[in-house]
């Protein structure tokens, strides 16, 4: 019946003619995941908002140069819970809309994606860091924005060991993502010459992350966590879960600077970047959603642009002209890094500088001087294309 | 001894034969200067101090003064050329960055980075007489010869705008590659070239056709292509020979003005951004935002020829009659 209403409109425009300057609509979905997790540090708790306020920008973005085009882009925001039928609100959200950006977990996106497969709804994964879906997982309607863990711990390893802190000691946390982390950081230290001196567990034995009296305690105890270490230069710590890390700078036994979860921290975006025209970008943001940008917001914000930018270069609203236009070497995006990004065609993973953060400033920005390769230097970040175990399909 | 035997005998050939005394200005986008350069002996001569994130800067049509834009201030200062000291302020819009200026000297359009705007001021009555709408990101600004179209790019929408100077209205987009920062025409007005930084090509564009109809691409043999990033342009009034600065590729390519052929790269400092000629076309300098230096190219043997060291992160320069 609707359909029907749309075949009498498109009619009678094609009749008058005249109306033939309405813009073409282009739908886009955002998929995220409802719950906030809970961090150490208070600065660092996410906003609700986090990652759609970056995609409400692209939104922005995209439709100031869609004015000039004739291209208007809308975007359907829907949050699932844990107990939700993930598969069912995707396949909702799919039919009104063609590319649908993503913000879940490793397991409920594999779900979806192949949901989805045979309708050609594209997914742009904008949250999920995990390696295996890019792996042994990846699919082939699924692009990835965000970088993965491995991207991580090799940005950070690269800095580490131009640094020359070549000695590390890695303590990781004891859930599954932390074990994955800590995985993806022995295996930077392997492909760049670090050396792990010691491994440590700390154990989560759960607790209350904020309390009135906490830092006298913390202050006893991450000491004598970290005390009796053979000599090494920094400590790598692995802690997605948010239990110890933020605990350990200034308060390790050794005086030794710290890495990884907290301390220096590789990411995709830190609200300190300020190179290569990013103020301008982190002020929009800022006009926009009354607060500073994040990693997740940026991630959003690059997976709308791509959307937007293979629209305006096919000048099409055609979701098979632009999606073969974003897997096209043709393609590449603009997004503040200082080199254009660009798609791994073996698993659809964006190539991207990985910033350097101490939570004030930006420190570095990975790949580091002197890290070659025969294509991208991009890609001595993550698995490259001979050790992949992706086959698209 | 010798060679300050023959240093010193350079110095009074030099001193006897003023070539060619005209003096360059450039902004150092993070030391907050102007650096002042003489180009007869190639030496610094002042460092005017200016407001913050000093980038775009051009002399008047009349010479007697230097605009310069500092972005952080949301203004662009006024330079006196005699006295070299800040004199005045126009009211720019935010974060101005790339300004131009028509023929006569009496309008000038402004880029306001932040709020997606062209700003329209009166310099004689110093007042901001009127806003354009433009794409995400204005940066680069150029008038067409016969002073009709004002070309402003965008950064993030990649486009060239075509705004006609007595309307202020845009009367035609043109999509180019990845952030498109610099445009420049023809003297006879037959093409329009347009940078894009990590689109890493220059576009040729047909003014009348308002289309793209070449494009000029780079290759460094051991340079991966991401580092080729082209910024600034600087053509020879006959058009026959143009200068494209590549960034991070540390290198000026000499470009065939006809043809559009790559001739050859020079190699300068470090992250080279924009250029600017001396009045009687022998040399073009560059600044190099990297090495805090500034390139001197002998445009007849197409050769760089000096370095001079000036402020922190160089980014625009402007030279003329002292």
């Amino acid at each position: 019946m609707f359909r029907w209403l749309i075949g009498t409109i498109a009619l009678s425009m094609m009749a008058t003619g005249a109306l033939a300057a309405d813009p073409v609509e282009i739908h886009i979905g955002y998929l995220g995941h409802a719950g906030i997790k809970s961090t150490l540090s208070l600065v660092e708790q996410p906003a609700d908002n986090d990652g759609i306020a970056g995609a409400r920008l692209a939104i922005e973005d995209n439709n100031t140069t869609g004015k000039f085009l004739n291209q208007r882009f809308v975007l359907d925001e829907v949050k699932v819970k844990d107990s939700d039928d993930v598969v069912k609100i995707a396949t909702d959200l799919a039919g009104h809309n063609d590319y649908i950006i993503t913000d879940l977990p490793a397991d409920a996106l594999l779900k979806v994606a192949d949901a989805l497969r045979d309708r050609g709804t594209v997914l742009l994964n904008a949250g999920a860091i995990d390696d295996r879906l890019r792996e042994q997982d990846c699919r082939a309607n699924v692009i990835h924005i965000a970088p993965t863990r491995s991207m991580l711990a090799d940005a950070l390893g690269q800095y580490l060991v131009w640094k020359q802190w070549k000695r590390w000691l890695l303590v990781a946390g004891s859930h599954d993502q932390d074990k994955l982390y800590a995985d993806a950081l022995r295996r930077a230290a392997t492909r760049f010459g670090a050396k792990i001196v010691q491994e440590r567990t700390f154990e989560d034995t759960g607790g209350a992350r904020r309390t009135d009296s906490g830092v006298t305690l913390i202050q006893r105890q991450m000491p004598v966590f970290t005390q009796q270490a053979p000599a090494y230069d920094v400590l790598v710590a692995a802690d997605e879960s948010e239990v110890f890390a933020n605990y350990l700078p200034y308060r390790t036994w050794d005086p030794r600077p710290v890495a990884g979860s907290a301390g220096l921290v590789p990411t995709s975006w830190d609200a300190a970047h300020d190179q290569w025209g990013a103020v301008q970008i982190q002020n929009r943001f800022v006009k926009l959603n009354m607060r500073r940008m994040t990693a997740l917001d940026m991630q959003a914000w690059t997976a709308a642009r791509m959307i937007g930018e293979a629209t305006s270069r096919t000048n099409s609203g055609d979701p098979k002209k632009v999606i073969a236009f974003l897997k096209s070497k043709d393609f590449s995006i603009a997004a503040f890094k200082g080199t254009r990004l660009t798609l791994r065609d073996w698993n659809l993973q964006l190539r991207q500088p990985i910033l350097l953060a101490d939570g004030r400033m930006v420190v570095s920005v990975s790949p580091q001087e002197g890290f070659l390769h025969q294509v991208s230097e991009l890609d001595t970040l993550g698995v490259d294309r001979p050790e992949t175990k992706c086959k698209l399909q | 001894m010798w060679r300050r035997c023959l240093l010193t005998g350079m110095l009074v050939w030099l001193a006897a034969t003023p070539a060619s005394a005209f003096v360059a200005y450039v902004s150092n986008e993070k030391g907050n200067t102007v650096t002042v350069i003489d180009t007869d002996s190639w030496t610094v001569t002042k460092t005017i101090k200016v407001g913050q994130r000093p980038r775009g800067i051009e002399f008047s049509r009349d010479g007697k003064f230097v605009m310069v834009a500092v972005g952080d201030d949301d203004t662009i200062q006024v330079i006196d050329t005699k006295t070299q000291e800040i004199v005045d302020t126009l009211p720019s819009g935010p974060d101005p960055e790339l300004f131009t200026q028509d023929a006569a000297g009496k309008t000038m359009y402004v880029a306001n980075e932040n709020d997606n705007t062209v700003t329209v001021i009166d310099l004689e009555k110093r007042a901001r007489i009127g806003d354009i709408q433009v794409g995400v990101e204005p940066e680069g600004m150029t008038i067409s010869p016969d002073g009709k179209i004002l070309i402003n790019t965008s950064e993030t929408t990649n486009m060239a705008h075509f705004i006609d100077t007595t309307t202020r209205q845009i009367v035609a987009n043109v999509l180019v590659d990845s952030r498109p920062r610099f445009a420049q025409f023809k003297r006879d007005g037959s093409e329009l070239w347009v940078s894009s930084e990590i689109g890493g090509t220059v576009s040729i564009i047909d003014p009348v056709k308002r289309e793209v109809t070449g494009k000029i691409t780079f290759e460094i043999p051991g340079l991966r292509s991401e580092a080729i990033q082209p910024v600034g342009i600087g053509m020879t009034k006959d058009s026959k020979t143009a200068f494209i600065a590549l960034g991070p590729a540390n290198r000026v390519a000499v470009v065939d003005g006809a043809t559009h052929k790559v001739l050859k790269y020079l190699l300068v400092g470090q992250r080279v951004w924009h250029m600017d000629f001396t009045p009687d076309e022998k040399y073009l300098m560059v600044t190099n935002g990297v090495s805090n230096d500034v390139s001197v190219i002998d445009v007849a043997s197409q050769k760089v020829i000096k370095t001079i060291q000036v402020g922190e992160l160089p980014w625009g320069i402007t030279i003329a009659q002292p």
